[in-house]
């Protein structure tokens, strides 16, 4: 009986509820009617400030304005600003874009396409109007239109300006350095165990009469990492030939397939070995980065490589490589800047070159005095680095942060 | 002048590149495109050269009888097939001839492969009027079946049905088996790293511990220990990952500076 008395009661309650809530919801209609036609008018937008956006390719101007006296205050009615934009003061004006309230300004970015909708021409005049939207959507208060303002592109971003000094800075370091290696001076570098270590694992795979494989990354040849990879298989081609152990080298990207033929070939003749060089040592697998790991994985486990090393640019294949060519049984050396890959090889690799002495590690193998000269550059940026930053903190501390604004870049 | 003219283009594109960062000008960034739009054109180049290195190797393979061949069958068919059904489509609600079209054109495949591995002429001969007759009998239904048609403009090919379920039943799942086995090679790259062995290594044991008991809202002193371990991964973790990137920016920009100026040619083949 209860249970009954309970259910009947559910019942009744579900029909009620949504009677109800039309009850409410028609009283809170009505009340806004009714709010809203008593809503005073806002006062309009005051000041209206045009200009080109600046360190841009042009087709975009910024509109500011002094915000309404009802806007947070008085009144206390805007939701927000519509602004307005035309070729003629006297019209027709398109809406170009809505700012909420206590807004200023606003970036009327258009396309540089003439035939897209949002096209804005340059060095041509334009005409703004902001206008004040109330919580009715249809109450715009209109200030008067402002303008004309032409937009245009620059030829210089000045909010580039430390990355230029920088880049200056170093350039001059670089090219000191190298001149002073040129010279004779005698430049240390430090002992890199990994890039020590290629010698030997060369060495190794001679002995064991197996091959060395090489493995480019999923990087393409316009990567800095591919680049300087290509430079650490030009050294490791040259052994290899001299000792006459095969190499492989699968790549990722026919691009890189292309340049990495070239630098083997080539260093094969530096070996004077040219005939030894087999073109297809250097082939394309793919360009699907698992069907990539498949492959040579496939590889590892079938060829048993004595050596495998790892150079230029990796992603979540670092660690499948990696753990089959342990599996595999062989020495393994690699390298990348890739910040979230090191830790994988770190762990499943023998030698592991870390970031920036993955760069190092062609001047090291070379130890040519130019290419030496650029490191000695390197670790000067680094100090420089390191005393701008603690200049910086101890600055920041004080409440002095101009310092640190100095450094900011534009996008 | 060989060898010189390349190192005077990428001196030339190289300095242009560094400028070009700080100019905003239309005109700038409309050379920039430009150059970029390059790199597709070499791109589509040369991977038509990484298909026929893919096609030479895998033919190489089964020419010298190496362990495992037979996947280069299928690793060519593959290829092909699925390069056939991306530009294919039908026209209306049968397939007509379509399959017979496929076959013949996996049947041309396989005879150039082998005839490319055959060390004999006249096997090499056989294969090749093969080759030929199954190429011939391909165009032939290929002219006269109306039922389908070739889209190479235009992407109708992606809608192929058997395109899009090889493609999503095959492919896909393939490959997400790969990504999958990554979970486990975590798994036991992990018990390498943290076995302890010395102090360093007990040391990253305990912090590994912590990081990974993070999460955990039912080990006593919960509270504690995930304040500890955002402490490990905001702290110390960070400080040295900022490192190692302010060494690899300089390193890339040094590296490019190098290249740009002809210092570092080793991408050349020119150690």
């Amino acid at each position: 009986m209860k249970l009954q008395l309970l259910l009947l009661s559910l019942l009744i309650l579900m029909f009620c509820v949504p009677v109800g809530a039309q009850e409410d919801s028609a009283m809170v209609d009505s009340l806004a009617v009714d709010s809203l036609a008593a809503l005073p008018v806002p006062a309009p937008v005051t000041d209206i400030g045009l200009s080109d956006l600046p360190n841009d390719h042009g087709h975009a101007v910024v509109v500011e304005w002094t915000p309404s006296t009802d806007d947070g205050s008085g009144l206390a009615n805007v939701v927000g600003y519509q602004i307005n934009y035309g070729l003629s003061k006297d019209g027709p004006l398109d809406s170009v874009g809505f700012v909420p309230s206590a807004s200023g300004s606003y970036e009327h970015v258009g396309s540089k396409d003439e035939n897209d909708r949002t096209y804005i021409p340059d060095h041509t005049d334009l005409y703004y109007r902001v206008d004040v939207k109330t919580v009715d959507g249809r109450l715009l208060v209109s200030a008067e239109v402002a303008g004309p303002v032409q937009s245009s592109g620059q030829w210089y971003n000045t909010g580039r300006t430390a990355v230029l000094i920088a880049v200056a800075l170093f350039s001059f370091l670089t090219i000191f350095y190298v001149q002073q290696a040129k010279a004779g001076k005698e430049l240390y570098i430090r002992p890199i165990g990994g890039i020590e270590a290629v010698d030997d694992a060369i060495g190794r795979a001679t002995e064991m009469g197996r091959p060395i494989l090489y493995v480019l990354g999923l990087g393409t040849a316009a990567d800095v990492a591919t680049i300087a990879s290509f430079t650490i298989l030009g050294r490791v081609a040259k052994r290899v030939a001299e000792y006459q152990t095969p190499i492989m080298v699968p790549t990722y990207d026919p691009i890189v397939m292309t340049v990495a033929q070239e630098v083997v070939k080539s260093s094969y003749m530096d070996a004077g070995r040219p005939d030894d060089y087999d073109e297809d040592s250097v082939h394309f697998v793919t360009q699907s980065q698992f069907a990539y790991v498949a492959a040579v994985n496939g590889m590892m486990l079938r060829e048993r490589p004595a050596t495998c090393v790892y150079m230029g640019k990796f992603f979540a294949e670092s660690l499948l490589l990696a753990e089959t060519g342990s599996v595999a049984g062989s020495i393994q050396i690699s390298g990348t800047d890739e910040i979230a890959q090191i830790p994988f090889f770190i762990v499943a690799c023998d030698y592991t070159l870390i970031g920036e002495e993955l760069y190092a590690a062609s001047a090291y193998l070379g130890r040519e005095p130019k290419l030496l000269g650029s490191l000695k550059a390197q670790d000067w940026g680094k100090g420089l680095f390191v005393v701008l930053s603690i200049i910086g903190i101890i600055l920041a501390n004080f409440g002095v942060e101009s310092f640190g604004a100095l450094f900011e870049v534009a996008d | 002048m060989k060898r010189q003219a390349p190192f005077a283009l990428v001196f030339i594109f190289g300095i242009f590149m560094v400028i070009q960062f700080f100019v905003p000008h239309e005109t700038s960034e409309n050379a920039y495109e430009f150059l970029l739009d390059w790199i597709i054109i070499i791109g589509i180049f040369a991977l038509a050269l990484g298909i026929w290195s893919l096609f030479k190797v895998s033919t190489e393979k089964i020419k010298n009888r190496k362990e495992a061949s037979e996947y280069s069958y299928i690793t060519l068919i593959g290829l092909f097939v699925m390069m056939a059904f991306g530009f294919t489509q039908r026209t209306g609600e049968s397939w007509g001839l379509y399959f017979i079209w496929i076959l013949l054109c996996c049947a041309c495949i396989v005879a150039l492969m082998t005839m490319r591995a055959s060390v004999d002429q006249g096997k090499k001969r056989m294969w090749a009027i093969g080759a030929l007759v199954t190429l011939v009998g391909a165009i032939v239904v290929a002219i006269f079946d109306d039922a389908w048609q070739f889209y190479f403009t235009d992407p109708q090919g992606f809608e192929n049905t058997m395109f899009r379920a090889f493609f999503d039943y095959v492919m896909m799942p393939i490959l997400a088996t790969m990504f999958a086995l990554l979970a486990f090679f975590i798994a036991s790259a992990a018990y390498r790293a943290f076995r302890a062995r010395n102090v360093m290594a007990s040391l990253l044991l305990l912090a590994a511990l912590l990081v990974m008991s993070r999460f955990n809202p039912y080990l006593p002193f919960a509270e504690y220990v995930a304040k500890a371990s955002n402490w490990l991964m905001n702290v110390p973790n960070l400080a040295a990952q900022r490192a190692i990137v302010v060494g690899i920016g300089l390193g890339i920009v040094g590296t490019a500076l190098k290249v740009i100026l002809g210092i570092e040619r080793g991408y050349m083949g020119k150690g």
